[in-house]
């Protein structure tokens, strides 16, 4: 079982990526975006950054990249998909999930710690999780705001396709937790079959206690265990 | 005289007396392009004309130094094969005229220093320096800090660079003229160091973006007084794209990982003609480029145009033999260009060709050696009496505590959240101790127990009123930050925004500025590696406060050995390491509160300085301490205050002495730390204290949610919820 870690040019977390999979013990490899095929990989993560600058829409361009018909057929396949912060965007532009991230209401790019609230532990991607825990992760993004319409925010909530929602930090005010105006607070989605999976706070930046949160440690150790599952 | 100049001086602004050099040199009148390349290698951006014979004062060696000053970037070694590169450059000019460019390309251009030198960049600081917030002019300043800091964010976080640290500071003198400076730290295997070399007869690649029209002459630029036509002066400055930034990153880094490559230069300032000019002089080679062969945005750029263009995101890369396919396929897996523009030759000239034509050919030495100047120094009249103002009539004020509120929501002391959190100071999962928690940022070293410190300080009320004693309170201060989360400073980094230096006043501030970290570097044990020089920040109005952004690097061998700001444990005991007493002199509260700039700033003790630092590294080393805040500008109370932030917890404190109240809470002292240690642990830390021959004083005690000061006859409290409110808000209003 192997993790694939889409390299697009101007991504930038790719190797946090690959660090945070291989502190957990997991197999994975960085691959290029012209690449046609993900053979010998059991899931694949699209990491953070600015792929080809952002400068048209942040994820407009990489879902041409040759490497996004792989990532289809792996997900169509069942494999977990995981898209972080650019990730995400790059899957929702792709329409492997519905939705989309607008700028944040703040107008601006922003980087610090918020609070989530995991709203399923029955994922490849949460088992690690209990129900409702509150994890401390870091978000770094200018285009986070989860937006659709109100038909896609209903079905959302009533096949549970919210997974991670942002929530106030324990014993803080109810207000103001909300970091860039997201509908329904949603920090990450998944799509209906349950192994693609989207989320704009960056669970490799919290794996270790020496970056400030380990709280992003379950979420690579459930998908070590849903892969060693799959083999 | 000027009426009677040949035309082409002129239009270059060559002065007479260098032209006639440049005859001499040549051993004929240089044609106009050739001028023109005289013109930018001999700015001094590019030559240090002024400021190279007072440089020399400066110590450069150091056990830890790999590579000193004169490279693309300064590199010292931090144990287990590695070594961090790391240098600051300015962007003042650029950033006056075009904001979010000027900041997002001086970002741009410090990476390419660092990885020129095969370092992966890990961190990026900046220093910046505004005029007024408040009254008519604070409308230009909220332009300037929305745009420098957009540009910063803009360029950083695209290239996946964490901005871990900086300073900024709000001062009149600035109004006309900021300042943006930038710092890089990259991280190297130390066997990897790579310099700006070439041998003979090998090709040299140009690789990354291709050459357009923007930043023509942007090093003569930047050496020129901002003025009414600065604004008509915007092509001069570059534009940047972070995309190509960090294709061009992969590409140079990936070489030298592969070994490809013997030499590597970044194409800065003055473009192909200083990258190229200076790789063959330092290799004591010659240089013949073809222009036919450089990548153009357009068509129909002349000689002149290509030259000097400073279109960014272009590297120079020499090959080694045999490897030049595997360098050209590298590069176009990314994408880029990666031509052999030009090939070294035995003949020490820089020829440049165009259309089969030789269109310029100079020696190289004169163009990489400029004349160089000694001036006479003479100081401003003013600043003397400034500085020998009796400020003995200073009246109380009525209300202590709203007084410490008022200085928490000043400009300069206030939260820096706005700015920070518009920068990733997380990417590449390294950033130890983030901004706003310590005193300098922490990075550690994958797959080491070791960590690095970095911090860029400076403070220009100090310099404007003293400029040798202030630059030397900038090295101890940023040295001691870096001491203060448990590092062991190693180097450091310069800056020197400084006035024109043609003229006796702009000259004494420059050349005491470095007579005052050359004193203070002695004292310290700390080499200068790398730097950058930015003269002529002065108009018909207005000259700057001489600014010397001082830029250290430390090492933590064992990073679980680190302290933060922020009181943490209820219970641990608060000591402060010197004086309760500071100076009001200089101080913050002189100009917040009182509306002064006065006085002397505060003696500098530097073997104290020095004893204090390596007490509190002691104390942290042996894990005795883990909270330790440096007392800066505000003095004691602000430092305080400061600790009680990050995590809203509390203090009681007594303070014994019979001096001032507001010398007690405001004043300003260097050398001074506060710490808390356990009761249990308090006897040792003490006498680690007594030993060094330290002053110091057991404050009290960590609790609770407010700050409490008892002073001798008055007793303090602030919430600390009423502490944060004044702080937190303030920049907010600029960076909504």
């Amino acid at each position: 079982m192997k993790v694939a870690v889409i390299q697009f040019p101007g991504s930038n977390c790719d190797q946090d990526t690959l660090w945070a999979l291989r502190l957990v013990g997991l197999k994975a490899e960085p691959v290029w975006h012209t690449e046609r095929s993900l053979e010998g990989f059991q899931a694949a993560i699209l990491p953070g950054g600015f792929s080809y600058g952002d400068y048209l829409r942040a994820g407009a361009l990489a879902k041409f990249s040759p490497v996004m018909e792989a990532v289809r057929r792996l997900a169509s396949g069942g494999y977990p998909v995981v898209g972080i912060c650019n990730g995400f965007q790059v899957l929702t532009e792709a329409g492997l999930l519905p939705g989309a991230l607008l700028a944040n209401t703040n107008l601006h790019f922003t980087c610090k710690d918020v609070y989530l609230r995991v709203e399923r532990t029955d994922l490849p991607h949460t088992t690690g999780y209990r129900p409702h825990q509150v994890l401390k992760m870091p978000i770094a993004h200018g285009e986070g705001r989860y937006y659709a319409d109100a038909e896609t925010l209903e079905r959302l909530e009533q096949n549970r396709q919210v997974v991670f929602r942002y929530a106030p930090a324990p014993e803080e005010a109810e207000e103001g937790y909300n970091p860039n105006g997201s509908l329904h607070d949603i920090a990450g989605i998944v799509n209906e079959q349950g192994n693609v999976l989207g989320l704009m706070p960056h669970p490799e930046r919290a794996v270790e206690g020496v970056l400030g949160s380990e709280d992003g440690l379950p979420f690579f150790v459930s998908l070590k265990q849903a892969l060693e599952g799959i083999a | 005289m000027e009426g009677t100049l040949p035309p082409l001086l002129q239009e270059t602004g060559v002065p007479l007396h260098e032209y006639r050099e440049i005859v001499r040199l040549l051993g004929r009148e240089p044609n106009r392009l050739e001028l023109y390349l005289f013109k930018v290698m001999w700015s001094e951006h590019c030559s240090y004309k002024n400021s190279r014979p007072l440089l020399r004062l400066l110590p450069k060696d150091g056990p830890a130094v790999l590579q000193g000053p004169g490279e693309n970037a300064g590199v010292v070694d931090i144990g287990e094969g590695w070594a961090v590169a790391f240098k600051i450059e300015s962007h003042n000019h650029p950033s006056a005229v075009e904001p979010v460019q000027g900041a997002a390309t001086g970002v741009g251009g410090i990476i390419r220093d660092i990885m020129a030198m095969g370092a992966r960049p890990i961190a990026l600081l900046n220093s910046l320096r505004f005029g007024k917030l408040e009254g008519p002019e604070g409308n230009r300043t909220r332009f300037l800090v929305r745009g420098v800091v957009e540009g910063i964010a803009h360029y950083g976080n695209a290239i996946g660079v964490p901005t871990v640290g900086g300073e900024v500071y709000f001062h009149p003198d600035y109004q006309d003229n900021p300042l943006v400076n930038a710092m890089c730290v990259g991280l190297l295997r130390a066997d990897e160091l790579r310099r700006s070399r070439a041998s003979l007869g090998r090709p040299v690649y140009y690789v990354g973006s291709k050459t357009g029209r923007d930043g023509i002459g942007g090093a003569a630029f930047a050496s020129e007084e901002l003025s009414e036509e600065s604004e008509s002066k915007r092509p001069s400055v570059q534009v940047g794209d972070p995309f190509m930034g960090k294709l061009t990153l992969e590409v140079t880094l990936e070489a030298i990982r592969q070994d490809l490559v013997e030499g590597v230069q970044d194409m800065g300032a003055a473009g192909l003609t200083s990258s190229l000019s200076e790789m063959a002089h330092k290799s004591g080679l010659g240089l013949e480029l073809n222009l036919d062969l450089v990548p153009k945005r357009e068509a129909g750029m002349n000689p002149l145009e290509l030259m000097l263009s400073e279109s960014q995101e272009r590297m120079v890369l020499v090959p080694r033999a045999g490897r030049e396919q595997d360098l050209e396929a590298l590069a176009a897996r990314y994408g880029l260009d990666a031509v052999p523009v030009a090939h070294t030759i035995a003949e020490p000239v820089f020829r440049v060709v165009a259309g089969g034509q030789t269109v310029a050919e100079v020696p190289t030495h004169a163009l990489a050696e400029a004349p160089t100047y000694v001036r006479e120094g003479r100081e401003n009249p003013a600043i003397a009496a400034a500085r020998a103002h009796d400020l003995s009539p200073l009246p109380l004020p009525q209300n202590l505590e709203e007084t410490l509120l008022r200085l928490l929501a000043s400009p300069n002391l206030c939260s820096r959240a706005p700015i920070f959190e518009r920068y990733d100071h997380q990417v590449g999962t390294n950033t130890v101790l983030v901004p706003g928690k310590g005193d300098a940022a922490i990075l550690r070293v994958k797959g080491t127990r070791r960590g690095i410190a970095v911090k860029v300080d400076a403070n220009p009320r100090y310099s404007k009123l003293a400029p040798r004693l202030g630059a030397m309170h900038a090295l101890a201060e940023a040295a001691r930050n870096v001491s203060v989360v448990g590092a062991r400073p190693l180097a450091y980094t310069d800056g020197l925004n400084c006035g024109n230096p043609e003229t006796p006043e702009g000259y004494f501030e420059l050349s005491e500025t470095i007579l005052g970290l050359a004193e203070a570097s002695k004292a310290l044990g700390l080499p200068v590696v790398s730097g950058n020089v930015s003269l002529y920040n002065e108009g018909p109005s207005y000259r700057i406060p001489p600014t010397p952004m001082v830029g250290v690097v430390g090492l933590l061998e064992n990073l679980e050995r680190r302290a933060e700001m922020g009181f943490r444990k209820a219970g641990e005991l608060v000591v402060l390491v010197g004086s309760p007493e500071g100076h009001l002199s200089a101080s913050e509260y002189l100009w917040v509160v009182h509306g002064q700039e006065a006085g002397s700033p505060p003696p500098l003790e530097l073997a104290q300085e020095a004893r204090a630092q390596a007490a509190i590294r002691e104390l942290i080393e042996q894990v005795w301490v883990q909270t330790a805040h440096d007392v800066a500008e505000g003095g004691l109370a602000v430092a305080l205050a400061e600790m009680c932030l990050p995590y809203g917890l509390g203090a009681t404190l007594e303070v014994r002495s019979p001096a001032r109240p507001d010398a007690l809470l405001f004043g300003e002292a260097p050398s001074r730390i506060l710490f808390t240690v356990e009761p249990a642990r308090l006897q040792q830390a003490v006498r680690a204290l007594e030993q060094r021959g330290l002053p110091h004083q057991i404050l009290g005690q960590v609790g609770g949610d407010r700050l409490t000061l008892l002073l001798p006859k008055t007793r303090l409290e602030w919430r600390v919820a009423a502490l944060r409110k004044a702080w937190a808000t303030p920049l907010r209003e600029v960076l909504p």
